[in-house]
């Protein structure tokens, strides 16, 4: 089949769906590429290096659109596009069914397939190809960036000739893969970072981070389904705003990137926090696009407020275009890569595939969004209680009688045999139990990793044995003699084959 | 003593056992660390020189050519073995090993028996009765157990265990008349017979042993080899006793002791009781015990351009072999996979269940044998908690050391045993010939887990094709 990938239309935007490194891999599936004349260029990427990777260049637009069977994008396509779209074509790009239902009629009409990169669904078996958390770590790096940028100060703190310059503190609200990637930034720059989430389960990914997880004394699970926060209660709200009202007469940027799907963004910084932050400080909202998490926040803009300034770029990714381009164009290959198991250039859109039929909004003119829920959320916790309860089991203190028992009958086992045997016997027999007191004190001592040519080398020295046949070889008796010979035989194999066995094995060991 | 002719005196005998019993000791407490190991092999060579030197010229005073020569060709058979063996085939020649000195147990008692002292009487020759007894019984099970286990090793007798209806009352059965052969025989000794109830006796325990380890299931084996390995050190200590040589009784109780901890070891290792190993069986109800919760959902598939894609892009790898790595001969292609990305940067590790493979320490002696270097090498213990920080897992022919129903299901029949948390790294590839169970016959729900992808095919001939597609990414 034949992939179109045209020019990105949109005012600003200047990534592209693919990359001449992602389009070298589409050909092994068997795919042909066109790319429209220019479409890289904003994102650094020349015809000629499509050229390069076997992509044909096609500067007519509509031909473009005419002779592909799949068209890919990172906008959803603009009334003009839809136009030159045809029956049984196949659109694979950013659409956000819930809020562009007209989009979605408009494109049924035209009786296409189109898959979604933002309903992927956020599996981890479909994380190689979820478009959103590529966007959203390049959004969460773009973010810090823009805040030092607009950022009178170091973010590291530094001992230098001429004084001593703290580092910068940021806080980041809504530790998700954005959030994430944001303190990872913020904390290459030499920052102290706090970062804050409802969801109790990321504060260990924070904490691996090196940065610090603002606790509420409060006790509520804020995940939902998919990996997603959901919407707490006023009681927990209340706690978070002061928390936040605390932490902005601290800090000197903070990163908000809370959202919850489909609803507009929760507003978490109020106007009094804005003024109680120092001169100087930088709030980057990266909920701006759904009205922002700072009440002040304008999108598109950056603003100067109270002395702040505040950032509401919506499109952080595009202002990293040959990034964000080559990890777009990478998720769409895990995606064409799942559709064409054959490696034969054809697509087939699995309905029973759950990535798949997660993606597919609209199938053949047929809208098919929403899909059936995904089938559980990132974080099983469920069976860590499960796990507990064998455990306690075992931790059972061991009463007093089996402890004494062994001795108890150890002592009675040894004055009996003392009352009966003879002497010679209880000589060897002390010598017979020092023996294996020693031989458990050793053999604990040896290292697991050399178990077998422990085996080996016991198994060698167990042929001592052959004394016994040593002794007796010299006897008169035919038969003993006999007896004695192929003993001593057969212990010799063992002798000699043990040992070698182990050199050789240990040999083996090296660093 | 027996009486004879002392070229050596017996004082001089008796220091040179001495220095033998030292000797291995050191022996063993080489075994500590593999830099002391070689040293400790040489001490128990320089032992066993000194020991048999020391009985040659102490003791031995007449029929020196069947002596030399049954040690010369006993010695080049053994020495031929050793070299010729593949590191995969050694639980099968450990395992044969072990029957020789079984056999030689036996074969000493009777001789012994056969020439009996008239000199002693009463109690002690009631005690030497019992010793020679013992020592035979012993012997004879580690012989055809081992016997027996060698043939499981190495495939000519099947891996399943073999039950015939009612064996705990057929073992029981043996055991009373092994008991009751017992007095019989020190009844008969005491008359200058005895040799009627001690081959029966003999006989019995033949079967015993074969019995005993025929009804134990292939991934039982390390412990059945390990256990051989006590049994045939207590056969020496019994034979020690009835000699009266505290050689013999020290090392046999040396030996005795290391197979019965390593047995412990294995039995810990499997969340299991010695005794429910013995009485064997395991994996025959499991067949029955459908894993319950079990979504029996469907597995994700891999193929090699992007296991090697994965690894080039992981920093943390951690390689967890089993039993399947040394059927499929694959730890070469392993190492050399291991070495590439080494040299890329990313830190490969390689995580050791104890009872991965086929006895105790197995995986590690393949490893060594690859030249994998040990530091790279841990044990479950040493890595466990590693496990989150690890990008990519590679589980090569393993299935119940990695299943994690056995922390999760409290009902499974492995469940409490200690498992390798693979399923805690982000990703795991888990290479498989086909989706069998493992040999406890549980399902293994670590294969349906979203994180994890199954790579079918042989180990071998999979790696290869990885191994070319991370030099060709060069």
């Amino acid at each position: 089949m034949r992939i179109g990938i045209p020019i990105e239309i949109f005012s600003g935007e200047r990534r592209v769906a693919s990359t001449p490194e992602v389009i070298t891999h589409l050909h092994k599936l068997g795919f042909t590429v066109a790319v429209e004349t220019g479409a890289g260029s904003s994102a650094n990427y020349t015809d000629d290096a499509y050229k390069d990777a076997g992509a044909e260049i096609i500067s007519d637009t509509k031909s473009l659109w005419s002779s592909a069977d799949i068209i890919l994008k990172v906008r959803a396509p603009a009334e003009e596009e839809i136009e030159l779209m045809h029956a049984g074509q196949t659109l694979i790009s950013f659409i956000w069914p819930a809020q562009n239902k007209e989009l979605m009629n408009r494109l049924a009409a035209k009786k296409v397939t189109v898959l979604a990169m933002d309903s992927v669904p956020r599996i981890s078996r479909a994380q190689k190809l979820d478009a959103l958390s590529s966007m959203a770590n390049i959004a969460g790096y773009r973010a810090i960036i823009e805040a030092a940028q607009n950022f009178g100060r170091f973010f590291t703190g530094q001992i230098t000739a001429a004084g001593k310059i703290p580092p910068a503190k940021v806080m980041v609200i809504g530790a998700g893969v954005a959030g994430l990637s944001a303190i990872g930034t913020a904390k290459s720059l030499g920052a102290i970072v706090r970062a804050f989430d409802t969801r109790p389960e990321v504060k260990e990914q924070v904490e691996s981070m090196d940065a610090e997880f603002l606790m509420l004394d409060f006790k509520e699970e804020g995940s939902g389904v998919g990996g997603y926060a959901k919407v707490m209660s006023p009681e927990f709200i209340k706690a978070e705003m002061e928390l936040f009202a605390k932490q902005a007469q601290e800090v000197d940027i903070i990163i908000t990137t809370a959202l919850i799907p489909g609803k507009p963004a929760p507003e978490l910084i109020t106007e009094d926090m804005v003024k109680s932050m120092k001169e100087g400080s930088v709030i980057v909202d990266l909920a701006a696009e759904q009205g922002g998490n700072c009440k002040l926040t304008e999108a598109n803009k950056v603003v100067h407020k109270h002395g702040v300034t505040i950032i509401g770029y919506t499109d952080l990714p595009s202002r990293l275009p040959t990034q964000s381009s080559q990890l777009y164009g990478t998720n769409i290959r895990h995606l064409l890569t799942d559709m064409c198991k054959e490696k034969n250039g054809v697509i087939n859109v699995d309905m029973e595939d759950e990535v798949i039929r997660g993606a597919t909004v609209i199938n053949n003119g047929q809208i098919t969004w929403p899909p059936p829920a995904p089938k559980l959320s990132a974080a099983p916790a469920k069976p860590a209680a499960k796990v507990a309860a064998p455990v306690t089991k075992v931790a059972a203190p061991p009463s007093v009688w089996s402890l004494l028992l062994p001795f108890i009958i150890g002592g009675a086992v040894l004055f009996g045999m003392g009352l009966s045997a003879p002497p010679e016997f209880m000589q060897h027999f002390t010598v017979f139990v020092l023996a294996c007191f020693i031989g458990y004190m050793v053999i604990w001592n040896v290292t697991p990793a050399l178990h077998t040519p422990l085996m080996s080398v016991t198994n060698a020295i167990s042929s001592i044995i052959i004394i016994g046949a040593l002794i007796q070889i010299s006897s008169s008796e035919k038969w003993i003699m006999i007896l004695a010979g192929i003993a001593i035989l057969i212990t010799s194999i063992n002798i000699s084959g043990g040992f070698a066995v182990t050199r050789r094995m240990l040999e083996m060991f090296r660093k | 003593m027996p009486s004879g002719i002392f070229v050596l005196p017996a004082g001089i005998v008796t220091a040179s056992y001495i220095a033998a019993t030292v000797l291995f000791i050191l022996a063993l407490g080489g075994l500590s660390h593999p830099e002391t190991s070689r040293r400790g092999n040489l001490y128990g060579m320089t032992g066993m020189s000194i020991a048999l030197l020391a009985t040659i010229f102490g003791i031995v005073t007449a029929n020196y050519s069947i002596l030399i020569g049954g040690m010369i060709i006993g010695g080049v058979i053994g020495y031929i073995l050793a070299q010729k063996v593949q590191m995969t085939q050694m639980p099968e020649l450990v395992a044969i090993l072990h029957s020789l000195v079984g056999v030689a147990a036996v074969l000493v008692g009777f001789a012994n028996f056969m020439g009996h002292d008239p000199s002693m009487t009463g109690v002690d020759k009631t005690i030497h009765d019992v010793e020679t007894y013992l020592g035979i019984l012993i012997g004879a099970v580690t012989f055809t157990g081992s016997v027996i286990a060698f043939g499981k090793l190495s495939g000519k007798i099947t891996g399943k265990p073999m039950l015939i209806p009612g064996r705990h009352w057929f073992n029981l059965v043996l055991l009373i008349a092994s008991i009751g052969l017992c007095f019989e025989f020190i009844d008969q000794s005491a008359a200058g017979a005895g040799i009627v109830p001690l081959a029966i006796m003999t006989a019995i325990a033949l079967i015993f042993g074969i019995h005993m380890v025929m009804a134990i299931g292939g991934a039982d084996m390390p412990v059945v080899v390990s256990m051989l390995n006590s049994y045939s050190g207590w056969a020496a200590a019994a034979t020690g006793f009835m000699l009266n040589n505290d050689l013999l009784i020290v090392v046999g109780a040396l030996v005795g002791s290391s197979g019965a901890i390593l047995s412990y070891i294995m039995c810990r290792a499997m969340n299991r009781k010695f005794i429910a190993v013995i009485a064997g069986g395991f994996g025959t109800s499991g067949g029955t015990v459908a894993s319950s919760s079990a979504e029996a959902g469907e597995v994700s598939a891999i193929e090699a351009d992007e296991v090697s894609s994965l690894l080039i892009d992981a920093r943390e790898v951690m390689i967890v072999p089993g039993y399947g790595m040394a059927v499929a001969q694959a730890q070469h292609t392993v190492f050399e996979i291991t070495k590439t990305l080494r040299e890329k940067g990313v830190n490969v590790r390689f995580g050791i269940h104890p009872v991965a493979g086929r006895m105790p320490g197995h995986m590690n002696v393949l490893l060594a044998e690859a030249h994998v270097p040990y530091d790279i090498v841990f044990e479950m213990d040493e890595i466990n908690e590693d496990f989150p920080d690890v990008d990519v897992s590679i589980v090569i022919g393993a299935n119940d050391i990695v299943n994690p129903s056995a922390q999760e299901e409290p009902d499974s029949p492995i469940a409490g045993m200690p498992v390798l948390e693979v399923w805690k790294g982000k990703t795991t590839i888990v290479m498989k010939r086909s989706m069998a169970t493992g040999y406890a016959g549980v399902d293994n729900p670590l294969f349906y887990k979203e994180n994890t992808r199954m790579f079918f095919g042989d180990a071998k001939v999979k790696l290869e094709e990885v191994l070319q597609n991370l030099h060709a990414s060069n």
